[in-house]
């Protein structure tokens, strides 16, 4: 579902020119749950950005859903993947109510039955009538990020991206989300790439996990495999001692 | 619906339809405008003369505000004349009335003009960056340099003295500052996590400009132009006393205070009320841009 070929991303020119994300090759099969860890800086998040089409890529390509994106992608391509964003209070406009932002991409996009489509899409969150017509100030954290997932999920995208989204969160309200996505993924099919420097976040709902470290994707492994501390590269292990209490845990799936 | 539902009704932290929640956002806005007791005292001047200008027929006599009548000139106030008579014996009172109507329709006029010039010039600078902001931004710099009389001077010279022309001088050296706080507005929130979601929805550049980063901005700007209505009242009854505003014999208020000069120190009343008029017009325009700058800052705190 997402393909990715020795995709680099590089910003600035000349002397000043930084390799953000350096020939990362990518398979994520459908269905797949897809983890990227590494520590700050190392990249996770803007290959997340340049698979979302948020920046553009230098060189490689990214291939979604068996086709690969232009440079500008259609507006039609767009439905192909969609993102949850890490800040639940930067991510919704503070003027627009929930019901605002969740027509915005049934009208850009131009798909009717508007109002069907936005009662679903509150329930499938676990949001009802009531929180349809509020601002963002009048939600709780958990509740907003429940709302930016319904906001990526009403296009129907096969693929969903996730950058850090619990790590805003207080601890309770985490579970309730990772059991949120969980759940949405298998209903829907999805495809997740989900980013998180929280090894044991990554280990609830992916299966499979790349370990990321300035700009490279240095090792890719399985949840399992992580749990029973079987790595290889050294830091992964670095990462996996810096996270006491992690092994024992299960994967998802 | 009583007064307690309907507020009950604005305030449900819930709502229940679209309209509900903006009339909601509405009231909660105006109440805190509401507590701020000098913001309401501006409101009310800015309201009283909104009243005054659409209901001038009602309060003074047209005639009486551009007819002279030299036997009555220069006459302290009586019954007849609440404000006294001016050098040609025309009726202060009514020409303050009438000159209101030309105050308003010149601050209309420049925030006409002012306030989409200024968006529309500084959202793509900050949206866009590079290329396009540079070349914006210095087209906002060459205008910044010119001192607003001296071109206003320049204007009347070239194009004739008037209304129109003064309107124009005004926007002209009004709108850069706009411009830059439309700019610094759009800066900080073109990378905001909402304008990248509009992006991953396929949401052109004008449909994310206009739906997300301008009703941002909007608050400010307009702000801006509640507290520069001072400024531009100034300006314009500045132009009117050097004779290059609104023409004789038009009420307007800056041209009375230069037409009361000469006498202004036997029959004081010709130019002081006038000016009191432009002074308390200012004041009301200043005292409400800062209480809703206030009401915007507690907002986004």
């Amino acid at each position: 579902m997402i393909r990715l070929d020795r995709v680099s991303v590089r910003f600035g020119s000349g002397a000043r020119r930084f390799t953000a994300v350096a020939d990362v090759s990518l398979d994520v099969a459908a269905g797949e749950a897809f983890g990227l860890v590494g520590e700050s800086g190392s990249g996770k998040s803007t290959l997340l950005r340049a698979i979302a089409g948020l920046v553009g890529h230098a060189e490689g390509t990214v291939e979604l859903a068996g086709t690969v994106m232009p440079r500008r992608r259609p507006r039609a391509a767009r439905r192909l993947v969609q993102m949850v964003f890490q800040d639940p209070y930067g991510s919704l406009h503070p003027n627009q109510t929930v019901d605002q932002a969740l027509a915005a991409p049934l009208r850009v996009q131009r798909l009717g039955d508007g109002e069907r489509r936005i009662a679903a899409a509150l329930h499938e969150v676990g949001l009802g009538a009531a929180h349809r017509f509020r601002f963002p100030h009048q939600l709780s954290g958990g509740q907003r990020q429940r709302v930016a997932i319904a906001r990526a999920l009403i296009v129907a995208p096969p693929i969903l991206l996730l950058d850090e989204p619990t790590s805003a969160l207080d601890v309770s309200v985490q579970a309730e989300i990772l059991n949120l996505l969980t759940r949405l993924r298998q209903e829907h099919r999805l495809t997740l790439l989900m980013v998180s420097h929280d090894l044991a976040v990554i280990a609830h709902l992916c299966a499979h996990v790349g370990v990321m470290q300035q700009g490279r994707l240095v090792e890719q492994t399985t949840a399992a495999a992580l749990a029973e501390g079987r790595v290889h590269h050294p830091h992964t292990r670095a990462l996996l001692e810096a996270t006491p209490g992690f092994t024992g845990t299960v994967a998802a799936d | 619906m009583s007064g307690a539902t309907l507020r009950s009704w604005l305030l449900d932290p819930a709502p229940a339809s679209r309209r509900q929640a903006r009339l909601g956002r509405w009231y909660r806005s105006w109440r805190s405008l509401s507590r701020n007791g000098l913001a309401m005292a501006g409101l009310a001047i800015v309201l009283a003369l909104v009243a005054i200008a659409i209901a001038a027929p009602l309060l003074a006599d047209p005639a009486a505000a551009t007819q002279q009548f030299l036997p009555a000139r220069l006459q302290f106030f009586s019954r007849a004349h609440p404000f006294g008579t001016d050098e040609l014996g025309r009726d202060i009172f009514a020409r303050i009335v009438f000159g209101a109507r030309i105050t308003l329709t010149i601050v209309a006029l420049v925030s006409v003009i002012v306030v989409p010039v200024g968006l529309g010039i500084g959202l793509p600078a900050g949206y866009f960056g590079g290329a396009v902001d540079a070349v914006l931004m210095r087209i906002t710099d060459i205008f910044l340099a010119f001192p607003r009389l001296v071109l206003a001077l320049a204007f009347a010279a070239a194009l004739g003295p008037g209304i129109e022309n003064a309107v124009v001088a005004i926007a002209l050296t009004a709108w850069p500052p706009y411009a830059r706080l439309a700019r610094a507005e759009t800066l900080t929130r073109r990378d905001a996590e909402f304008v990248q979601a509009a992006v991953l929805q396929g949401a052109s550049h004008a449909r994310i400009l206009l739906s997300q980063i301008v009703p941002l901005c909007l608050s400010s700007v307009l702000i801006r132009l509640t507290l520069d209505m001072a400024g531009i009242i100034i300006t314009a009854a500045g132009l009117g006393f050097l004779g290059l505003g609104t023409q004789p014999p038009a009420p307007e208020w800056g041209a009375m205070v230069a037409s009361g000069r000469q006498v202004l120190l036997d029959q004081w009343w010709v130019a002081t009320i006038p000016g009191a008029a432009i002074f308390i017009t200012s004041v009301g325009f200043n005292l409400l841009g800062d209480g809703l700058r206030d009401v915007a800052d507690s907002r986004a705190a």
